[in-house]
């Protein structure tokens, strides 16, 4: 599973290159758009209704299924959440955790707004 | 291992094997049953229902395959002719041999046939087996006249069987009362007036003499010299114990018939055990169920070495429907030789009758009579079980306390809830706190209450509910975390506040930012009430609504378009057929009559559907919680069996519901005759043709819990048939819980179908019209989703994959498999190995 070892969580620290994904409109409200960058792909989501923006990777670790983009968004408490619209298996947004289950992490990225544009952090 | 054999494979022979499964080990017991019957045993007390469904299998206790599963070896069909007690064997009418260390006798009764001269003619029944009503409902086909002899408990059943199969239905009463060892003269009048209300004509005090007629009965002959015409005869004048065995064995039977047993059910052969309608108790026959079971109870308790229980006597108490009227009567009703004060509350209007006896010293119930209103049976069963003190105004137990409070009665724990299975009021109340019980059909499974003849399910349903209040949770039904408010209640308020925004709702009623429970079933709501475009609010909606399609293995989508009644032209065929060849689609035709194509990235679908519309298609919806299909038979255009063009209708169906989004998925089919080709039986509104019209049932399912459904209404014409359709979908759409397929719904239903009837056919809630208001707007606002996507360039965008790259997901992958394709499967391997 060369991909799933691909996916390692990114702080904004960390971040060599900020990938530039799309203009703001092009995305849904509170609902997520997919973006490649060098084969990997990343699911990024607006949470419009936090007011806030996440990144994970797109691929469900349950079934390894490249649809995490098309998932849910949601809150479990406090905690903002996808839901994978294979199984329903639901990831904190935050830290990438399996909320419902014992499935690995996913991995997050860092997400900036900036004139409008919306971009990706990746580490090389 | 100890080797038992049981004779008889009724009720109480069943219930015997049940228990004694549950309460020893395998190994402990083999068990092996002999039945006469062709049939595994069933539910006799429901017997007459086989007249309005005609299922074996919905009669049975259980299946065939529940024996197998249990190691019992079940023998049908084979009578047990001899028992040789010596050498501890037994001989069947075929020769066959077994033996026993101990023998259960379940032989239960027969009818008792008086000795009247012609008893032997044609169109003569007894009302006792699957056998016996199979013959009466043929010879029903070619009779318009029947009398039923005896107005006992079971004549009466016999009566309301004579009325469903359209009988000019006569009573034939002995003595001067309906079921005289229960009501009074009082209760008898008043029950009597309701039955001849509903069209049964009683005759009392009617001794028959002769049944008239040559090969074939034509009437009756009264020892007065009275005639009645009749074509057939039901008899049900009681029942004879099946004790020919005993008998020849030289086990000690009754006078009157009935094997002899003690206390511990014990015939005077130690290693035999007699049960149920065959037993002699104390000189006593019992032929109700209750009792049996207990007996059964007793003898696994003997197996086993408990000796903890006996048999002594019974209560004896009843309460049923008879014909749709509500007759109780408990402890002791009738108070013939005791001394006692009687109340007695009659309503000649109403057509209620009350009777409760009061001891002579005013302190304790004796037993009573309830006609036309049962409600308070259960109440007054447990004051007169349990010696509980009455209040100080005893006519408050039957009329209601006028002014102040309600006399409302608190049961001890030990109180009897459940006859049938024996299950107190503490047991109902230990098992809801144990095991954490939230809905009545837990405590059902759980307990067992209210599962044998079901007469206490409102008793059990209130101790429930008050177990639940008094451990301070409420019963009600929320949505999700986000929403304190069940599915129904959201309907009214988006409904009455016209709120059409799923986060105009959260803002509003709800609490954080939602979940995937709570925005699909809002989504639903707002699709059921208001009918506009899903994707106006495409992240609220399940992926399947988001794009219109339904996501496969690896991420790719499968495409419906709608075929109505299955009926589709070559040309329309030969489009599906390119459209398949042109984007690699791998084609199946679904259970729905209709074709899938599989296999499409979501890039694809808005180029496939535009050319499916061009052609002529609309969308399936398959994707939805909505109507999916209406499937159909060929009908009378083609079948030479048909009764109605059952394909037109079904398009008409489908064509007026088509896109109606509700809590669950809807499927339909309509069948062109009784033959039923289409499965309507298995559909959440299935319709059948008959000679005058339509039959509508309604909550079938197939999937994982199959059931048949019912019928709501009868030999009604097409008009009729949608109205009521109309009625019961968007009642079903108001009422239902998120998910819940419409069995499931009505399986909740307090009341059931009977209820449902009522709301839906006789409109008791006075909404029919505004349910069908309701649905025709549904109808006129229609529009194919598809078609609204395909022309409009910006929900179009909506279908990628990437928003940076214009290419499919480059991961999903498909391999040859059959002359098509098929996904690569989620390979288990791959799956973290965390």
């Amino acid at each position: 599973m060369t991909e799933t070892l691909a996916y390692k969580t990114v702080t904004t620290e960390e971040v060599s290159t900020w990938l530039e994904v799309a203009v703001e409109k092009d995305f849904p409200s509170n609902g997520g758009v997919c973006a490649e960058y060098k084969g990997l792909q990343v699911a990024v989501f607006n949470f419009t209704r936090r007011n806030e923006w996440y990144a994970t990777q797109n691929l469900c670790p349950h079934k390894q299924q490249m649809i995490l983009s098309r998932g849910m968004l949601g809150s479990e408490g406090e905690e903002p959440k996808v839901a994978c619209p294979f199984h329903k298996q639901t990831f904190s947004l935050k830290n990438g955790e399996n909320l419902n289950g014992d499935h690995c992490a996913l991995a997050t990225y860092p997400v900036k707004v900036e004139n409008g544009y919306v971009y990706v952090g990746f580490k090389n | 291992m100890e080797k038992i054999i049981v004779i008889g494979n009724g009720m109480v022979g069943y219930k015997f094997c049940e228990k004694l499964r549950a309460k020893a080990t395998k190994e402990q017991f083999s068990i092996q049953v002999f039945g006469e019957e062709p049939n595994v045993a069933y539910d006799r007390v429901h017997l007459s229902e086989y007249f309005s469904n005609q299922s074996v299998s919905d009669l049975e206790m259980a299946p065939r395959s529940w024996y197998v599963e249990n190691d019992i070896e079940l023998i049908t069909g084979e009578l047990i002719i001899n028992i040789d007690r010596e050498n501890k064997k037994i001989t069947s009418h075929t020769g066959l041999e077994a033996s026993y260390d101990k023998l259960i006798l379940a032989t239960g009764s027969s009818a008792f046939v008086p000795p009247i001269k012609g008893s032997e003619m044609q169109g003569v029944f007894v009302y006792r087996t699957i056998e016996d009503l199979e013959a009466i409902i043929e010879y029903g086909k070619t009779s318009k006249k029947a009398a039923v002899l005896g107005g006992g408990l079971l004549g009466l059943e016999a009566a309301k069987a004579m009325l469903d199969l359209n009988q000019e239905t006569h009573v034939i009463e002995f003595a001067s009362r309906l079921m005289p060892r229960q009501l009074d003269q009082g209760g008898s009048d008043s029950l009597k007036s309701k039955m001849e209300e509903l069209g049964v004509n009683i005759h009392m005090n009617r001794n028959t003499a002769s049944i008239l007629g040559e090969d074939k009965m034509t009437g009756l002959e009264f020892t007065d010299g009275q005639l009645l015409a009749a074509d057939m005869l039901v008899i049900s004048c009681g029942i004879k114990p099946r004790d020919e065995l005993a008998t020849q064995c030289g086990l000690e039977v009754g006078t009157r018939g009935g094997i002899v047993v003690n206390d511990l059910l014990e015939t005077t052969d130690k290693d035999i055990y007699a049960i149920g309608e065959c037993a002699l108790h104390k000189n006593f026959i019992y032929g109700l169920v209750a009792p049996g079971y207990e007996m059964a109870d007793v003898v696994v308790d003997q197996l086993l070495d408990g000796k903890e229980k006996v048999f002594e006597s019974y209560d004896m108490s009843t309460k049923l429907k008879l014909i749709g009227v509500d007759v109780a009567s408990f402890g002791d009703a009738l108070c013939e030789g005791t001394p006692h004060k009687p109340i007695v509350f009659e309503d000649n209007v109403e057509g209620v009758y009350k009777r409760i006896n009061i001891s002579e010293d005013g302190k304790s119930l004796l037993g009573g009579i309830l006609v036309g209103d049962a409600e308070a049976y259960g109440m007054l069963l447990q004051v007169t079980l349990n010696g509980m003190a009455l209040p100080p105004n005893p006519e408050d137990l039957i009329l209601g306390s006028r002014g102040g409070e309600a006399a409302e009665m608190e049961l001890p724990d030990t109180a009897q809830i459940c006859s049938c299975e024996n299950v107190t009021k503490g047991d109902i109340c230990k098992a809801v706190v144990d095991q954490n019980l939230e809905n009545i059909a837990d405590v059902k499974s759980c307990t067992k209450a209210g599962t044998g003849c079901g007469a206490c399910t409102p008793m059990v349903t209130d101790i429930f509910n008050d177990q639940l209040k008094s451990m301070g949770k409420s019963v009600k039904k929320v949505l999700c975390e986000h929403f304190e408010y069940s599915r129904q209640e959201l309907f009214d308020l988006i409904k009455i506040k016209g709120i059409k925004s799923y986060d105009d709702l959260l803002d509003a009623h709800g609490s954080g930012d939602g979940c995937e429970v709570c925005k699909p079933a809002v989504a639903s709501l707002m699709a059921s009430i208001w009918n506009e475009l899903i994707l106006n609010q495409d992240t609220i909606q399940d992926t399947n609504d988001r794009f219109l399609a339904n996501i496969q293995k690896g991420g790719s989508y499968s495409v419906v378009p709608r075929i109505p009644g299955g009926e589709i032209t070559p040309d329309k065929l030969i489009v599906i057929g390119q459209v398949a060849k042109k984007y690699d689609l791998y084609t199946k035709i679904t259970g729905g009559q209709r074709i899938d194509l599989f296999g499409a990235s979501v890039n694809q679908l808005p180029d496939i559907w535009e050319e499916l519309i061009d052609a002529g298609f609309e969308s399936g919806h398959a994707y939805g919680k909505s109507l999916r299909t209406v499937k159909s038979c060929v009908g009378s255009s083609w079948c030479r069996y048909g009764l109605h063009d059952s394909v037109s209708f079904a398009i008409e169906v489908e064509e007026r519901y088509r896109g109606l989004r509700s809590p669950h998925k809807l499927k339909s089919a309509v069948s062109g005759c009784r033959r039923e080709c289409a499965e309507a039986l298995s559909k959440d509104f299935g319709i059948i043709a008959t000679d005058l019209g339509w039959n509508l049932y309604v909550c079938g399912n197939g999937g994982a819990n199959p059931q048949h459904a019912l019928l709501l209404a009868g030999d009604v014409d097409s008009e009729t048939c949608l109205k009521y359709i109309d009625r019961f979908l968007m009642f079903y759409i108001k009422t239902a819980e998120p998910l819940n397929r419409t069995a499931t719904w009505l399986n909740k239903m307090e009341g059931g179908i009977a209820y449902l009837k009522q709301v839906v056919v006789e409109d008791s809630l006075g909404i029919g019209t505004e349910l069908e208001r309701e649905m025709d707007f549904m109808v006129d606002t229609y529009k194919c989703e598809w078609k609204e996507v395909v022309n409009n360039p910006e929900l179009r965008k909506k279908f990628t994959h990437f928003v940076n790259a214009e290419i499919p997901d480059p991961t999903m992958q498909f391999e040859a498999f059959r002359g098509q394709k098929k996904p690569v499967d989620w390979d288990v391997a791959l799956v973290e190995s965390k």
